[in-house]
């Protein structure tokens, strides 16, 4: 299990009556990229959302890093984690939201500095300097000091991506990252994950983009009602899918 | 047609003696007058800082997914808001025929500080307790008001940084929730401002009861009234220039243009026009936006 940076065994979701997930069981070793594929619906963002707490799973068991996710285990029960532990988890994991949810009156700098100071308890002028550094490597050093409402969505979600970063995660969760965008910025967002995905960053990528998936992914997971249908390396799911679900699937999309 | 009635009045005011305006400007700057004036303004105060946090821990528990505090909140706002302010003045006016004396100390237990009621509670007091305790209800609705109408994504994203609950109440949601909340607090504000004159009940010697003092004696009662309505509108006028002010600096960020300049920014840059304007030389034209750059 060392090797594995994320674990989940039969986990279940529901939101009320609806059962999203039923019953996923996948890894994802560290520096691997994962990306899960899927139509909307099939439960791929909430499986991604149970990865750091955002959602509770119903029923089976999820580590990160070899430890439960929300959980403690004790004997034989589990217990829930109090919510300042929750909050301590979920900082070492990183995650990039479809509308990017930039703190809209926080500067640039400001949206990257705020937890590593608040959580971190890193010096603020330490964190300025790693901040810069890290707009920097994301193309935005001219943006440091701009509010988001006069950035482009590409800018904005490269923004998003430093702040997440900021934070050293162990692990980065993209949910949709790309399909907020206008066709024309979905390039420079995808290479900044392109670049970390090289740097051997542990990624889950939840995304429509075929080619990403392709280029980047080490491994391809595609997820339809709740359930993994089909995964392995990008080529062969991709190239040559085994399951009905997958052919009908890739079919629509890659038919544009 | 309005011009007509309006020019009319304004005659009636200019020359019916019975205004008496050399009374009104003679008890103006009545030092009694004035520390009324005092006492209105610290009342207002208090009873809005008051009223503020109270709004903001009772509008926290009603969000909390714990009943007995979004009950226990829930019960408080339906009590203070569905009986009169002026009902709540006098009760707690005379809170000593409820409670006789007031122990601080450990419930049921010892007690350290043992104190008269009587002596405790003054009108000044009771008054500020009276109006804040009222002003809470209403502030926490819109405190409320203002959290709910902040992007449930902001909340997320704070958490998924790893900020807590609290953290992430104070440096993400309440920051951005004051665009909704800073209007109507301004209101309420302005509207404290005037039900504080309610003390006069009670002989809190505010600005309404200091007038009402001198008026019982010499009997110029519209010219103090007159004394009375032109300081409440004086500091009325301060206090909208303050919240144009705050509702400024919470409106950050959410322009994509740079904020116009205050209305006093702007008669500094015509009078001293030392940061002017940075123009572009004449021979350069505005370069076309940026296309956003390939970093790699």
């Amino acid at each position: 299990m060392s090797e594995a940076m994320v674990k989940a065994e039969a986990v279940h979701k529901s939101f009320g009556r609806l059962e999203v997930l039923k019953g996923i069981s996948l890894e994802v070793a560290t520096k691997e990229v994962m990306c899960l594929l899927g139509p909307s619906g099939s439960g791929k963002s909430t499986f991604l959302r149970c990865i750091n707490h955002l959602e509770k799973i119903n029923a089976g068991r999820l580590w990160v890093d070899g430890e439960l996710v929300g959980y403690r285990q004790s004997g034989n029960k589990i217990y829930e984690l109090r919510e300042s532990e929750v909050a301590k988890k979920r900082s070492e994991i990183g995650m990039v939201f479809q509308r990017f949810n930039l703190f809209p009156h926080k500067t640039a700098i400001q949206n990257v500095i705020e937890a590593p100071i608040k959580v971190k308890k890193v010096k603020k002028a330490q964190a300025i300097e790693r901040g810069r550094d890290i707009l920097k490597q994301v193309g935005l050093s001219d943006k440091v000091d701009e509010y988001p409402a006069r950035l482009s969505g590409g800018q904005q979600q490269r923004v998003a991506i430093a702040r997440a970063l900021a934070m050293e995660p162990k692990l980065m969760l993209f949910d949709e990252a790309t399909s907020a965008l206008d066709p024309e910025l979905v390039k420079e967002v995808l290479d900044v994950m392109r670049d970390l995905a090289r740097e051997g960053m542990t990624m889950v990528v939840v995304t429509h983009e075929m080619g990403f998936a392709r280029d980047v992914a080490d491994r391809v997971v595609f997820m339809d009602g709740g359930v993994v249908v089909e995964e392995g390396p990008p080529a062969s799911v991709l190239e040559n899918p085994r399951e009905e679900r997958t052919k009908r699937f890739l079919g629509l999309v890659l038919e544009h | 047609m309005v011009a007509l009635v309006l020019a009319a009045v304004i005659r009636s005011i200019a020359t019916n003696p019975r205004f008496e305006w050399d009374v009104v400007g003679q008890y103006l700057t009545d030092s009694r007058i004035l520390n009324g004036l005092v006492t209105t303004i610290e009342l207002t105060a208090l009873a809005m800082v008051i009223g503020i946090v109270l709004g903001v821990v009772l509008a926290l528990m009603r969000l909390s997914p714990n009943a007995l505090l979004s009950g226990a909140s829930w019960v408080y706002i339906w009590l203070f808001r569905g009986t009169p302010v002026l009902v709540q003045i006098l009760i707690w006016f005379n809170i000593s025929a409820l409670f006789p004396t007031i122990d601080l100390g450990i419930p049921f237990g010892p007690s350290f500080v043992h104190l008269n009621a009587n002596d405790l509670i003054t009108p000044f007091i009771a008054g500020m307790l009276a109006l804040g305790l009222n002003e809470g209800a209403y502030m926490s609705e819109i405190v409320r008001a203002g959290i709910i109408s902040v992007d449930e994504g902001q909340v997320e994203a704070a958490q998924a940084l790893g900020m807590t609950r609290l953290q992430t109440m104070r440096r993400i949601v309440l920051p951005q929730s004051m665009r909704v909340i800073i209007p109507p607090t301004g209101n309420e504000t302005i509207s404290m401002l005037k039900t504080t004159s309610l003390v006069y009940v009670i002989a809190a010697t505010d600005l309404l009861y200091a007038a009402t003092l001198i008026y019982s004696v010499n009997y110029k009662v519209i010219p103090l009234l007159i004394v009375v309505s032109i300081w409440y509108l004086a500091v009325t006028s301060v206090l909208s220039v303050g919240q144009y002010y705050l509702e400024r600096y919470y409106g950050r960020g959410t322009s994509r243009q740079a904020q116009a300049p205050t209305i006093f920014g702007r008669i500094r840059q015509n009078f001293w026009p030392k940061h002017a304007d940075v123009k572009l030389p004449p021979d350069e034209s505005p370069k076309p936006p940026r296309l956003p750059e390939d970093h790699r």
